[in-house]
This record gives C-alpha cells, sequence and structure tokens, in this order.
C-alpha cells in the first residue's frame, strides 16, 4: 500500500475580530496593538448618566470641544498595548540598573562637589512632585477622555509620570537621603520660586477639557520643562561641568521624553488636521497653556543657570514651538 | 534573471520586518504558508533599519531580524542601516 503524505494549508477567512476589523488597511491581520486597542470603547447602553456629572454620559466624546468624527483615528505611533508596552519599560529598568551600579560602585554621586549636589537637588528633586501631578492629570484624560486608542496610551503615559517620579526620589535618596525628600518638597509647598509652577499644576488638575488638559499638561508644560531640565540643564550645563553622573542615573527620563513626544505630536497633528475648528482650538490652548508653564519655569531657570536663564527659557520654549508648528498649529 | 530570497517566522515580531520590505521591495513576492512567510524578488532585495523603524514607531537595531529569520538566498551585504540581498558578486 502506498501511503501519501502532503501539507495543506487552510486560508483563514477572518482574520481579525468584525470590531476591529473596519480600522485594519487591506484585509490583513490585524497587529497586537490593534486587537488590544481598536473598538474598545464603549459606545453604548450605558443606562444611567453619572451622578457626579449629569449632563454626560460615562463615556462621552462631548467632554471636549474637540470633535472627532472617529477617534480611533489617533493611533499611537510607538503601537503600545499593556503587553509590548510593560516589556519596553522593564528592559529600560534593566539598563537603568545597570548605569545604577557602576554609578553607585565608582561612588560617581559622592564624589560631585557639595554645590553641585546641592544644586542638583534644588533644581531637580522637587520634580518628584511635578511628575505626580502629571500622573494625575494623565489618569484625568484615560478616566474622562474618549477613544481607547487615545485613553489608554495616555494611562501609560500616567504610570510612566510615576516612574519619572520614582527615579527623581532615588537619585535624592542616593546623594543624601531622606532629608533631601524632604527639604524638596518643603522647596515645593513654601520656596516662593517654585509656587508659580505650583499653581500651574494645581490650576490643571481641575481643566474639564480632557484635550485642553492633555495640551496643557503633556506638551505646554512638560514640552518645556523636560527640554529645559533633562536636556538642556542635566546632559549640557552640568557634563560641561564635568559632572555626567546624573545624566547617568536619569537617562531614562531623557529617553522616554524623546518616545512619548512622538506619540504628544501624533495626537496633536491628528486632531488639529481634521477640521479648521480643531486646529484654531488647539492652537489657542498651546499658546494660551505655553505662555503660562513659560513663565512658570522661569524662576526655575534661574535657579538652575543663574545668568543663563533667559536663554534656556528661550531655548525651551521656541523647542516646544517648533514640535507644535510641525504638527500644523499656529503658534503666537 | 534570478530570485533572491528571505524567510521568516511568522509572527507578531517579524509581521513590521515584511511590512517594511513590502513598502522598500515593490518587485516583492510575498507567500505566506503555516509558520513561514516568504519574500521572492527579482534579482535584489533591500531591507531597510529605518522603514522598519517607521513601522514599528521605536528604535531598531538590524541584528534583531536573525531571532525570526529561517533562511535566506543571494549573496549577503549589511551594515547597521540595511541588509541588501542580490546575486551582483
Amino acid at each position: 500500500m502506498n501511503v501519501d503524505l502532503h501539507t495543506k494549508s487552510i486560508e483563514q477567512l477572518r482574520n481579525t475580530y468584525s470590531h476591529v476589523e473596519k480600522y485594519v488597511k487591506g484585509n490583513k491581520p490585524a497587529t497586537r496593538y490593534e486587537e488590544a486597542t481598536f473598538g474598545a470603547q464603549s459606545t453604548t447602553n450605558f443606562h444611567y448618566r453619572p451622578t457626579w456629572a449629569p449632563d454626560y454620559e460615562l463615556f462621552d466624546a462631548s467632554r471636549t470641544k474637540v470633535i472627532l468624527d472617529d477617534w480611533y483615528v489617533l493611533r499611537d505611533p510607538r503601537q503600545f498595548y499593556y503587553g509590548n508596552w510593560t516589556m519596553t519599560r522593564a528592559k529600560q529598568q534593566d539598563a537603568m540598573e545597570a548605569s545604577y551600579r557602576f554609578v553607585e560602585s565608582k561612588n560617581l554621586l559622592d564624589n560631585i562637589p557639595t554645590p553641585v549636589q546641592k544644586l542638583v537637588c534644588d533644581v531637580i528633586l522637587p520634580l518628584r512632585h511635578v511628575a505626580w501631578g502629571g500622573n494625575m492629570n494623565n489618569c484625568n484624560i484615560a478616566a474622562i477622555g474618549y477613544g481607547t486608542v487615545f485613553t489608554a496610551p495616555a494611562m501609560f503615559h500616567a504610570m510612566d509620570q510615576l516612574g519619572v517620579a520614582q527615579y527623581i526620589t532615588r537619585l535624592g535618596l542616593t546623594i543624601g537621603g531622606t532629608e533631601v525628600l524632604d527639604s524638596g518638597k518643603d522647596a515645593w509647598i513654601n520656596q516662593p520660586h517654585w509656587q508659580v509652577l505650583r499653581r500651574y499644576i494645581e490650576d490643571t488638575f481641575v481643566i474639564e477639557d480632557p484635550f485642553e488638559l492633555f495640551i496643557a499638561q503633556n506638551i505646554a508644560l512638560d514640552g518645556q520643562l523636560y527640554e529645559m531640565i533633562f536636556e538642556s540643564f542635566v546632559e549640557q550645563h552640568l557634563t560641561s561641568k564635568g559632572v555626567s553622573a546624573i545624566a547617568m542615573v536619569t537617562s531614562f527620563i531623557n529617553d522616554w521624553f524623546k518616545e512619548s513626544s512622538r506619540w504628544i505630536d501624533a495626537v496633536i497633528k491628528i486632531a488639529a488636521d481634521e477640521s479648521d475648528a480643531n486646529n484654531k482650538l488647539i492652537s489657542t490652548w498651546v499658546n494660551k497653556w505655553g505662555k503660562r508653564a513659560q513663565s512658570s519655569l522661569e524662576p526655575i531657570a534661574e535657579l538652575a543657570f543663574s545668568e543663563e536663564s533667559q536663554m534656556a527659557i528661550d531655548s525651551s520654549r521656541s523647542k516646544m514651538n517648533e514640535r507644535c508648528k510641525k504638527s500644523g498649529l499656529t503658534i503666537k | 534573471m534570478s530570485n533572491v530570497f528571505i524567510a521568516f517566522q511568522a509572527n507578531e515580531e517579524s509581521r513590521p520586518i515584511v511590512d517594511a520590505v513590502i513598502r522598500d521591495n515593490p518587485n516583492a513576492e510575498v507567500v505566506y504558508s503555516p509558520g513561514l512567510v516568504k519574500i521572492d524578488a527579482p534579482n535584489s532585495l533591500i531591507i531597510n533599519r529605518e522603514t522598519i523603524e517607521e513601522e514599528t514607531g521605536r528604535d531598531f537595531d538590524l541584528q534583531e531580524i536573525h531571532i525570526n529569520l529561517v533562511t535566506l538566498s543571494g549573496h549577503v551585504e549589511e551594515d547597521e542601516d540595511q541588509l541588501k540581498l542580490s546575486w551582483d558578486h
């Protein structure tokens, strides 16, 4: 008897779920990102309106003045879903641990001259409270925003902000123990040059439009703050003084800032491209909050750069403006 | 004219690579079979790091393709930015 073995491949009729299908071009199998994100927003059968905001449904696109025909256009270019986001961060955490081991084994932080150590603590330590504010605000965007494609990365961003706060905390603990954290908090609450920024953060807590909050926190404030402190102050100013250990133990913050900027810029660009009204609205927000953020950062620039502060302020503002112009906004 | 080809395991990691190859090589023909994606192209085939980075939205080390690379044919010319298969030598 003769037995013939041969393989037969069976072509799948459907490549993904029907609620994902309409967002995938060309009847291809959907990526994990697409399956985890698209069509996941609850849209109907909410039954009751929330008692704390009876004007809206539980999930309601009209909470923001930005109007999009379909919120799933706001794709994240990093294509993060829970799985690959955690894996990416875990890898970065490993790299940071290696940096810390190196810095600690060579006593690099202890060898920094005391006045520079003090400068680092004065400028960077209160920023853990700023990052916590960023965490709160992005949580809020995730809670009241619309469309999983927009709210899911906002939640990742919120947790990343906590990570930033933790790395700053760890830097403080390594340099000077819990006293440094206490004096950082004291400066945040009591020192006059932090109060303008603190007021900015507290005012953003009560912004009711999730997209405006996104602008005020993620581009207007963070777009200038991270540019000024972690790019200019840590990477350039301190490094030019021969202190590069700080850049080593904060490298995640810088990498994360650059990486997440791609997401933030993409969201702004897509939303602004959809209509003139959106473009005008978002431009107004960027101008309004960008200007306020700039003036709230001025006292901190003086603290960090002393006589070169104006230059640092101008350069971080213009970098933020450049990003917004690239996204098609009208910047004054 | 003869073909070069490259084949990857069919999985989530190799998908952006395959998509990048399709974008960069309009003449390439992709054959999906169970567990395997084989890409044939007349004369030469190029894999660009930059295109993969656009697909994935993150930095990509071209060496990462070897994790899912099954087989290839053609003379290999390789640096950090691209991998080229051809019969030029």
